[in-house]
């Protein structure tokens, strides 16, 4: 895919890199959900490290997830770059057909996705990263209404995360992960009520 | 200094009679309205203010101005002709040639601009899209499209004021809409264009929403659009829809190139395909 022309080791500069244990648990909990909601092959959150002006990936879930946690490449390029700089999600289909992320993810993972949803992790006025969900159930990838779930559901765990960072200095470690988990499971438990059984278990 | 045409501006018409105003203007086209029937845009000049645009893509055709963003000597943001940038360093996110090979689409006889606003190097920088915006208005292109919008408070009445200029300069700004209810400009302003995505398949269909913010609603849902390296991608967003807007404008000013925004907006309202023409004096439904 155009959008990462060099997949790099995280170095762990920058506070994208940072991230807590209560972060961790909350991020890998937005991508199980995320995945398990459109049915897909694998979610990831992507974080913007402002200090290197990249995007890290922070959490995985399945395909990648053993190798690209912690990989970055330069913001502002390719699909999830645009929802970065934009703040706007957007679905992109047909990508192996045309042979994108076929140079660099693909390289990183041995996994080429066809279809890939994206959504800003927006909070107030700022975007803190991009929720990518790869291959999707097919009724996931041309559909306004299941690109506005995702950015609903990335709006919410960008708030969560908020509230952890913003929380972390002023409360023990303990409270601050039971909070965030608190409120990534409530938003799991209204969001799967509302999802057909078919598209929360394939791909 | 009480002149009534300070800076060529008319505040007043102390110094000015009705024939000093005497000014040609177009009328809107002959209902009922037929977008089909409408030009292909020739001699209007389309700016797309973006990530920039892959020249020679074959879906995006001649760019005749290819321009970026970039700080300056003393580091204050300008915009510089960037020459045509083929795949790689044109666009680095796809996004804006996918707005321009929407336009060229609509519009095969526009003449397209592009000035990069986002990318590498301007990630979220509100700045650099003041910078762009600012400088498309100044130029007094006939049509500029702008699939962003930002949600920062401290720009709001800078581009309000730009989105005022333009609409009093001739220039149709036409702007992305969220598809949710996130408060971001300028699509907000009623001195632009606003589009969203509608969820038909019909790849002419645009319609106009009775309650805005939101005016306009076009093909945005599972659309195939010009990517990076030459290819095409199947696509779904807000901001596919506002290229497909603004090659309608780019059209109508091509058989009716004295349309004013207001009268451009006015003529979309009555092309929309929900809109019908009432009999006189009756309201509503009725």
């Amino acid at each position: 895919m155009t959008q990462s022309p060099g997949l790099v080791p995280a170095t762990g500069a920058g506070t994208a890199t940072r991230a807590g244990s209560a972060e961790h648990d909350l991020l890998q909990s937005v991508v199980d959900t995320a995945r398990a909601i459109f049915g897909a092959a694998a979610s990831s959150v992507l974080l913007h490290d402002r200090d290197t002006d990249e995007l890290v990936f922070q959490a995985v879930a399945g395909e990648g997830e053993e190798s690209l946690v912690g990989s970055r490449f330069p913001a502002g390029r390719g699909l999830a770059g645009w929802v970065l700089v934009s703040g706007e999600p957007m679905i992109a289909d047909d990508l192996r057909e045309q042979g994108m992320f076929a140079k660099d993810v693909a390289k990183a993972t041995g996994y080429v996705p066809d279809a890939l949803m994206a959504a800003p992790l927006a909070h107030r006025d700022r975007v803190l990263g991009v929720l990518e969900v790869l291959d999707p159930a097919q009724q996931s990838r041309s559909s306004l209404s299941e690109l506005d779930l995702l950015a609903l559901f990335a709006r919410q765990a960008a708030a969560a995360l908020a509230v952890i960072t913003d929380r972390r200095q002023e409360e023990p470690p303990s409270a601050v992960r039971a909070r965030g988990l608190e409120l990534v499971a409530a938003l799991r438990d209204v969001l799967l009520e509302g999802v057909p059984a078919q598209g929360a278990n394939e791909g | 200094m009480t002149t009534g045409t300070a800076g060529g501006l008319t505040w007043s018409l102390r110094d000015r009679s009705p024939e000093d105003l005497a000014m040609l203007a177009d009328t809107v086209p002959d209902l009922p309205a037929d977008p089909s029937a409408w030009s292909g845009g020739g001699g209007v000049r389309v700016c797309v203010v973006d990530t920039g645009v892959e020249c020679g893509h074959p879906s995006v055709g001649s760019v005749q101005g290819s321009y970026e963003v970039a700080p300056g000597p003393d580091g204050t943001l300008g915009v510089v002709d960037s020459g045509p940038l083929p795949d790689g360093a044109g666009d680095a996110c796809g996004h804006g040639t996918a707005c321009a090979g929407i336009v060229r689409r609509v519009a095969p006889d526009c003449e397209l601009y592009s000035v990069r606003v986002l990318g590498e190097g301007f990630t979220g920088s509100g700045e650099a899209l003041l910078t762009g915006l600012r400088w498309a208005v100044d130029q007094g292109f006939d049509v500029v499209n702008l699939s962003l919008s930002t949600t920062r408070p401290k720009f709001l009445e800078t581009l309000r004021a730009l989105a005022d200029q333009a609409f009093f300069t001739g220039t149709t700004l036409v702007a992305s809409a969220h598809n949710t209810p996130v408060e971001s400009f300028p699509w907000r302003f009623s001195s632009v264009i606003s589009v969203g995505t509608h969820r038909e398949d019909d790849s002419g269909l645009f319609l106009y929403n009775p309650a805005p913010p939101v005016e306009f609603f076009a093909p945005g849902q599972n659309v195939q659009v010009a990517w990076t390296g030459g290819k095409t991608i199947r696509t779904t967003g807000n901001s596919f829809a506002t290229p497909f807007i603004s090659g309608m404008c780019a059209r109508l000013l091509g058989t009716h190139p004295k349309l004013t925004p207001f009268q451009i907006k006015h003529a979309l309202y009555l092309s929309a395909a929900n809109v019908r023409i009432g009999e006189p004096g009756t309201r509503g439904e009725a």
